[in-house]
């Protein structure tokens, strides 16, 4: 048996914490994206600018901040202290915001250029036709920006599973809490597992793949009606 | 005055404004006219709620719209409108019937006034029910976002240069069912244009913008006749007259009309219609010629006898243009400046108006 149930634990983790994050972003990621595309206001710039931070700075800065704000003496921690929450470092709930927050661009980006694309004409046309803006969204905008959520999806769920630096800085290394495959391979290797190590290596790289390709495929696919 | 439209909008946006003040009627094709750049499609997308008019107040047959000072604001989906974008603006995730059916089906069963059946049969659509809109020509997509928005049964049409984006052989394959929804529907049109062609056709009312201001606002038969306006000194500048149909020559295929109020006759090449129907012709001021007698031994057909009311400069220095009433009817005419003093032209003198030759309109 090359994995053992340890190496299982953390990817189940790594699934879950994924999924959960995909979702989550999905429902906050559309509304800003929306927002992005088609506002005048003065903010856009900034706002855009805050959301693609994630790109460029380096996890371990993301994490730290988050660090300091979840723990006992920062803003976020002492309000969930006050709801009787207990902090949120080093539990599964404090990887999930880490991550909401770290994939953000990978989920707003591929959104905000589908809606970009889509422009305001087609929501106009709905509006003369008599659609509310929620019928519009569901019946006009969300069809057409398919290949953009499954784009964002995809994406998002991915870079997730790819996180390391954010989970080691707010999550540290508790099994089946907070472990998950990146820091598992860690694990290993500081541990001279090299052989485990390769197995859990090879398979993200199979899966990195995987993913990559169905993306790449189907949006070759999908750009045939436009 | 029940059925009337009611506007005041005041509108600024990066160094142009808009600034109207128009009553006109609710119903008929109302054209507004004017150079790009003049304010007739923002004016449309103010009244249709698509863009949100700084002041305005908004009334079409009874219903406000926007009063701004009351600050009430109908959202664009709660008006009974119609609108024609430049562009078809197709769906293209939803198949032609699915588009047709896409407004048809967000208004109450009770307030449907036409049917898929009669919208698709109006503009000849019935055979592409099935079809994807990327499948279809430019004029049939055109056509079907006009049925699409009547299939909402709407209190006031607006539509913002439907026929700009297609090439002339498109345009002349929709003019006719324009006309036809002129003719069959009792829906009041506002039609922005550029095209003095469109606008002679199909319009009963214009309004004349520039820079964001009206101009003018009247008939279409009377407006086109004023000298004062940019209109009559332009190149295509001319006539519409609506006669009606008193005589059909079958053997030389020439219809004659009777001018309004009028025993004076137009004759014109047409298809045979019948007696007492009426045709819109437009009779451009360059096709006219003056006379001071009447006519005889020539190969045009149409000489009437007419009033000079009076002559401005034309756009060309050489020219002059002359405006005529022949019994009620106003005529415009453009000869040269050498021709009017040979003939000593002068306001109230009778002569006769040798017409070369009548566009048919519709």
């Amino acid at each position: 048996m090359p994995l053992t149930s340890a190496d299982f634990a953390a990817i189940w983790l790594t699934l879950q914490l994924a999924s959960l994050t995909t979702v989550i972003l999905l429902i906050v990621g559309t509304p800003i994206a929306l927002w992005l595309a088609h506002t005048r206001s003065r903010l856009r710039g900034p706002i855009g600018a805050i959301v693609a931070l994630p790109l460029v700075l380096p996890p371990t800065v993301i994490g730290f901040y988050l660090l300091l704000a979840m723990g006992p003496h920062g803003y976020v921690g002492q309000f969930t202290q006050y709801l009787g929450l207990g902090t949120l470092t080093f539990s599964f709930a404090g990887l999930v915001i880490g991550s909401v927050i770290y994939s953000m661009p990978f989920v707003v980006q591929p959104l905000q250029n589908a809606f970009t694309a889509i422009g305001p004409r087609p929501l106009e046309v709905a509006a003369t036709l008599r659609a509310n803006p929620w019928d519009t969204f569901f019946t006009v905008v969300l069809p057409l920006a398919r290949p953009g959520f499954i784009t964002a999806a995809i994406l998002g769920f991915a870079h997730t599973v790819g996180e390391f630096g954010v989970v080691l800085m707010i999550g540290g290394n508790i099994p089946e809490k907070t472990r998950v495959v990146s820091v598992q391979i860690y694990d290993h290797v500081e541990a001279l597992e090299y052989a485990q190590a390769h197995w859990l290596a090879g398979a993200m790289v199979v899966f990195s793949f995987l993913v990559l390709l169905a993306l790449y495929s189907s949006r070759k696919a999908q750009t045939s009606w436009s | 005055m029940t059925s009337q439209i009611n506007l005041r909008l005041q509108h600024s946006y990066s160094g142009f404004a808009l600034d109207l003040d128009l009553q006109l009627p609710g119903k008929g094709v109302t054209a507004l006219y004017g150079h790009s750049g003049s304010g007739k499609t923002t004016c449309l997308r103010c009244i249709a709620g698509l863009e949100r008019a700084s002041q305005a107040y908004v009334q079409i047959n009874n219903e406000v719209w926007q009063d701004s000072q009351r600050g009430h604001f109908v959202p664009v989906h709660q008006r009974a409108l119609g609108y024609i974008f430049q562009e078809a603006s197709l769906f293209p995730h939803l198949s032609v019937r699915a588009n047709l059916e896409f407004g048809l089906k967000r208004i109450a069963r009770q307030q449907r006034r036409v049917d898929l059946a009669h919208a698709t049969e109006l503009l000849g659509i019935s055979h592409l029910l099935e079809r994807a809109p990327h499948n279809l020509s430019g004029g049939e997509r055109q056509r079907v976002g006009i049925a699409r928005a009547l299939l909402t049964s709407p209190g006031l049409l607006l539509m913002d240069e439907p026929l700009a984006a297609l090439d002339s052989q498109r345009k002349g394959e929709i003019l006719p069912y324009l006309e036809r929804l002129h003719a069959e529907l009792d829906i009041p049109v506002l039609y922005v244009s550029h095209s003095q062609d469109e606008v002679a056709r199909l319009a009963d009312h214009i309004v004349l913008l520039s820079e964001g201001k009206v101009l003018a606002s009247g008939t279409i038969g009377e407006t086109l006749a004023r000298l004062d306006l940019p209109l009559a000194r332009g190149d295509d500048a001319g006539v519409v007259i609506e006669g009606k149909v008193c005589d059909y020559n079958l053997n030389y295929q020439l219809l004659t009309l009777q001018l309004p109020g009028s025993t004076q006759r137009l004759r014109v090449a047409h298809a045979s219609m019948a007696i007492g129907q009426r045709l819109r012709v437009k009779v451009q001021a360059r096709d006219i010629s003056l006379s001071l007698t009447p006519a005889e031994h020539s190969s045009i057909l149409n000489s009437l006898r007419v009033t000079v009311v009076s002559e401005t400069a034309a756009d060309n220095q050489a020219h002059v243009l002359i405006r005529l009433d022949a019994d009620g009817t106003a005529l415009l005419a453009r000869i040269t400046r050498y021709s009017r003093d040979q003939l000593g032209l002068c306001v109230g003198q009778t002569l006769w108006a040798q017409i070369k030759a009548v566009a048919v309109l519709a």
